[in-house]
């Protein structure tokens, strides 16, 4: 009888893909405890990010992939309508306006636009009749172009790059040309001035110092070099788990968000690194193989693109903390501390699940 | 994969979608060959470079403490300023053999017994990194001797302090308070408060009076320098800084020199003394006997001194105005016949024949007057002037226990008085609620007529006191008390001044307070129960004496005071406005078993009186006989059973 109901709760869940995610969030937890100093408040806090996050990615493991694909568009819609009032209204936090405040909660449409954006043009390619013509490339580009505009201008750097990326995987698995994918990366190169205008000082400021940290040791660059000392002292075994000296120390700035992975790479060494490389590997290797496996054209695109963010996430943080990638505000995907992101990202592998358990009921289409 | 304009193929479209996956795959797998390179680089490669740095890491943020406000009284005397000097310091951890260090450097510097044991405690409540003072106010020569030896003694430190000094030592310690380490209580205050930051580099944090009610002004915001440090920790190059921005000076309404009088006229005697101007609620002196010595506290209190202290039977750690209660006794009156002619009661022509006692109807239970064989006829005028029981326990009576408590609340009885520094009990005000609330039991009747002359379960502070005399002297209008006057930028000079804020106002109707001050100034005439304390001042003065009962004294019993241990001897209270016609200063006095109030405890309140008036200094002269030589006023209520033979009256919270 308990049995039964357990299966028929699980009955979404995909075992393989969920055991390395629990595995994965485990690690975080122990890492957060020492790169917080210990902190029991920080780690409860964290296990009721994760226990909420669990319990909505168990939701949208039930909900079908038409389903999903029927509610595309006004998901798509809502986002951005959250995404233009908090423009007008949103709330000031750390110089950046991200948040809307309703009083009880605070939401941030741009965790919304995590997923909304690559659902919405998943949609748009398998209501495509024929194979995708440039027009309609140039349509999924300006989709994707809105909520990226609006969040950047918040300013959001990480998150309007990571949308840009979810979008660009969805265009590109649709079959966009590779004449034009190698033409627009040319053109790309030469609107880089654009590009550098439209950046915040601070941004820009952070790009810079990537190339050349030394130049604001105490500032912007200040990150980045401790960040490569707790790394680099690493080691290959690693200093042990809670005698990290600069994590320890308090030489580590946002040492439980964005850079939780310098304390990870100096406690844990070269061999932790190793680890996490492969477990996250693992992650997204299933991923691709639902994605391969999977019956429509949006649940194929959508999986596709959102086992492509998780690594441009994973890589992105782990290369900004390494120093070869600039500090662009990106967590570790699930081992920072927050909520927000834990969520969005759990939700992203519900729907995964979802393609791959539902995909018996679904005629090929 | 050329873009087709044909139908969907699917299983074409299915072939395309793998390939780029496998692209995508292969993208992924790039990265992370990449990621792990540069892992190899820094973790291999360069390791040896990474594990140097990491272990000297030269960057270090030291805190500039900033200087704590200074607090001066109202005339711009000074009592608490700042200063520095030289202490030498051990980090525990990062000494081996203690005895042998501390041998060793008594040879270079004293180290007195003293020290040694303040030392000791000190380190018992620090953690073991915390560096904790051997020696403080090092002379030049002492500092020079050590600084010479220096590197003789890892782990012992020679540092240039800023420390509190109260020049006026005992004066106003109660009132000023003192500051001391931070410990893991103001740790976890100051985590709470999220103020750890501003604390870096802070080592004492105020602990009682303005000094810890006016922490965050004080303490002024913690400066930073970043500088870089060699591998002994030692600064080799100041990167940036930011200056710290000095705590704010307080100006407090007290003056130091009334205050030092009304310490003075105490004697060696326990007990409290409050004085408030009516109009603003600035209180001008502040005083708690007996007194100590906040600069004890500042290094850390030696426990020879401590045990001193904290052990005396006298309690003078205790801060009496605010934390000592007392029954009000007789100086209740004057409110309880407030309350009486607001609610219409024994108005004028009204009078009782006073044959020495009242009893209830239907009892036999005697409620007798101080007075053998009464007063004769008395009117309202009158029964405040000569303290008239029998008045009182009637007029009690007639308004009920429920009538007087809630006018007399008004008064600030039961209540804290909201003045500007922590600690302040709120007394008792008696209900039939309370006391069901309290002990299950109703209400008797009883109860209510010894409320009448403020005996019973009525407990009250000396602020609360003195701040019911103030309201009454300002007719009604109750101004918020405060000791600090203003408070002043250091930099630029610019003082906020604090503002008086009138916290209640009570519709007193202009005739009857006008009885109850004419019966008040008859007190201090000829006659009346204080008229030692009215004789030649010069100004009127409008005053109620009371005594506080310490023993129960049995029905059939007499109190003598000869007769009694010194601490069973009642407690003298005292309250007066002057001048009477136009109140500047109100105030209460409270002398510990000093018997009397009209003769203990008027005498002080009139060299308090006279100097803030007149300007008159008394002469030097031995403390006031503690003895009473004329009991004029003896308040023997024979009160009901419940209070027989409870022992000590007197609650300290």
């Amino acid at each position: 009888m308990l049995t039964e109901i357990f299966q028929k709760l699980l009955k979404h869940i995909d075992a393989f893909l969920m055991a390395c995610v629990l595995f994965t969030l485990l690690v975080g937890l122990f890492v957060l405890y020492s790169a917080s100093g210990q902190s029991i408040d920080k780690i409860s806090a964290q296990i009721i990010n994760i226990t909420i996050a669990l319990f909505m990615m168990w939701a949208v493991t039930n909900v079908q992939p038409q389903l999903l694909e029927r509610i595309a568009p006004p998901l798509y819609l809502v986002g951005v309508l959250l995404l233009i009032i908090v423009e007008i209204f949103g709330h000031v936090s750390h110089g950046a306006q991200r948040w809307l405040d309703l009083g009880m909660i605070k939401i941030q449409p741009s965790e919304i636009m995590r997923i909304a954006a690559p659902m919405m043009l998943a949609w748009y390619f398998s209501k495509r009749e024929v194979s995708p013509t440039k027009a309609d490339f140039a349509i999924a580009t300006i989709l994707l172009m809105i909520p990226v505009v609006l969040i950047m201008k918040q300013p959001d750097l990480g998150t309007s790059l990571l949308i840009t990326g979810s979008g660009f995987f969805v265009i590109f698995l649709a079959g966009l040309s590779w004449r034009f994918i190698i033409g627009s990366a040319v053109v790309l190169g030469g609107c880089m001035p654009f590009f550098w205008s439209i950046l915040h000082d601070y941004q820009r400021r952070r790009i810079e110092i990537l190339f050349d940290p030394s130049q604001d040791p105490l500032g912007a660059g200040y990150h980045t070099i401790q960040a490569t000392i707790a790394i680099g002292s690493g080691g290959i075994a690693g200093k042990g788990w809670l005698n990290g000296s600069q994590s320890q120390l308090d030489f580590l700035p946002e040492r439980t968000t964005d850079f939780i992975f310098a304390v990870f790479a100096e406690e844990f060494g070269l061999a932790g690194n190793l680890i996490l490389l492969v477990l996250f590997s693992l992650i997204i290797v299933r991923g691709l193989m639902i994605a391969a496996q999977a019956k429509s054209t949006f649940s194929r695109l959508l999986a596709g693109s959102i086992t492509l963010t998780f690594f441009t996430y994973a890589f992105v943080n782990m290369g900004m903390v390494s120093g070869i990638l600039p500090v662009v505000g990106v967590p570790l995907p699930l081992i920072s501390y927050g909520g927000t992101s834990m969520v969005s990202l759990l939700i992203g592998f519900g729907v995964l699940m979802s393609i791959q358990t539902h995909k018996k009921l679904v005629a090929s289409g | 994969m050329k873009s087709s304009h044909e139908l969907k193929n699917y299983q074409n479209e299915q072939h395309s979608f793998k390939l780029r996956l496998t692209v995508l795959g292969f993208f992924v797998l790039f990265g992370f060959i990449l990621l792990a390179a540069r892992f190899y680089f820094l973790q291999i490669s360069r390791h040896d470079y990474y594990q140097t740095l990491a272990e000297n890491n030269r960057i270090s943020i030291v805190p500039i403490t900033p200087n704590r406000g200074l607090i001066s009284d109202r005339n711009g005397v000074v009592l608490a300023h700042n200063f520095f000097v030289y202490t030498l310091e051990i980090t525990p951890s990062k000494v081996e053999d203690f005895d042998a260090t501390i041998s060793e450097i008594s040879k270079l510097v004293e180290v007195s017994p003293l020290d040694l044991k303040r030392f000791k405690k000190l380190k018992a409540e620090s953690r073991t990194f915390e560096s904790i003072p051997l020696r403080t106010h090092l002379n030049e020569v002492e500092a020079a001797k050590f600084a010479v030896n220096r590197f003789r003694f890892p782990g012992v430190e020679l540092k240039s302090r800023l420390f509190r000094r109260y020049p006026l030592g005992k004066q106003g310690a109660h009132m000023v308070g003192y500051i001391g380490r931070i410990n893991d209580k103001d740790l976890a205050n100051l985590t709470k408060n999220n103020a750890l930051s501003n604390y870096k580099g802070t080592d004492h944090i105020g602990k009682s009076g303005i000094e810890q009610s006016y922490e965050s002004a004080l303490h002024g915001t913690t400066g930073f320098q970043q500088v870089e440090i060699d591998a002994d920790g030692k600064a080799v190059r100041i990167l940036s800084s930011q200056a710290p921005i000095s705590g704010s000076n307080l100006i407090l309404s007290a003056d130091s020199k009334l205050q030092e009088i009304a310490e003075t006229a105490f004697g060696d005697r326990r007990g409290a003394l409050v004085a408030i101007k009516p109009g603003t609620g600035e209180v001008l002196a502040f005083v708690s006997m007996p007194t100590f010595d906040s600069n004890l506290f500042v290094d850390g209190i030696d426990v020879e001194n401590w045990k001193l202290l904290n052990e005396s039977l006298d309690k003078p750690l205790i801060n009496r105005p605010l934390r000592g209660v007392y029954p009000p006794g007789s100086t209740f009156k004057p409110f309880a016949a407030l309350a009486g002619l607001e609610n219409d009661k024994r108005k004028p022509p009204f009078s009782i024949n006073d044959s020495g006692f009242y009893t209830l109807p239907n009892s036999s239970h005697r409620y007798r007057d101080w007075k053998p064989g009464g007063h004769g006829v008395v009117d309202m005028r009158r029964a405040i002037t000569i303290s008239c029981d029998t008045f009182f326990y009637g007029l009690a009576m007639e308004l009920g226990i429920n009538r007087l408590s809630s006018f007399v609340r008004h008064f600030g009885f039961g209540q804290k008085s909201g003045i500007d520094i922590a600690g302040e009990v709120s007394g008792l005000l008696p209900t039939p609620e309370w006391k069901m609330r309290r002990y299950k039991q109703p209400w008797y009747m009883g109860e209510t007529v010894i409320v009448g002359i403020g005996q019973g379960y009525t407990l009250t502070t000396p602020m609360q006191l003195a701040q019911a005399t103030a309201i009454l002297a300002n007719k009604g209008v109750a101004m918020r008390p405060h000791l600090v006057s203003a408070i002043a930028d250091p930099k630029t000079g610019i003082a906020k001044v604090t503002q008086p804020i009138i916290s209640d106002k009570i519709t007193l109707d202009e005739n009857n307070l006008e009885i109850v001050r004419l019966g008040m100034i008859d007190v201090t005439l000829p006659g009346g129960t204080a008229a030692s304390v009215g004789a030649n001042a010069g100004y009127s003065v409008a005053a109620k004496t009371g005594t506080a009962q310490v023993i129960g004294i049995k029905q059939n019993e007499k109190y003598n005071a000869d007769l009694i241990n010194e601490r069973h001897r009642d407690h003298a209270l005292f309250i007066a406005y002057a001048p009477a016609e136009e109140p500047k200063i109100a105030l209460a006095v409270i002398v510990e078993n000093g018997g009397h109030g009209g003769s203990a405890a008027g005498p002080i309140a009139r060299k308090v009186m006279d100097y803030y008036l007149l300007g008159k200094v008394p002469a030097k002269e031995t403390p006031e006989e503690i003895k009473v030589k004329n009991p004029a006023e003896l308040n023997n209520v024979n009160s009901t059973n419940q209070s027989t033979n409870t022992n000590e009256e007197v609650h300290y919270d």
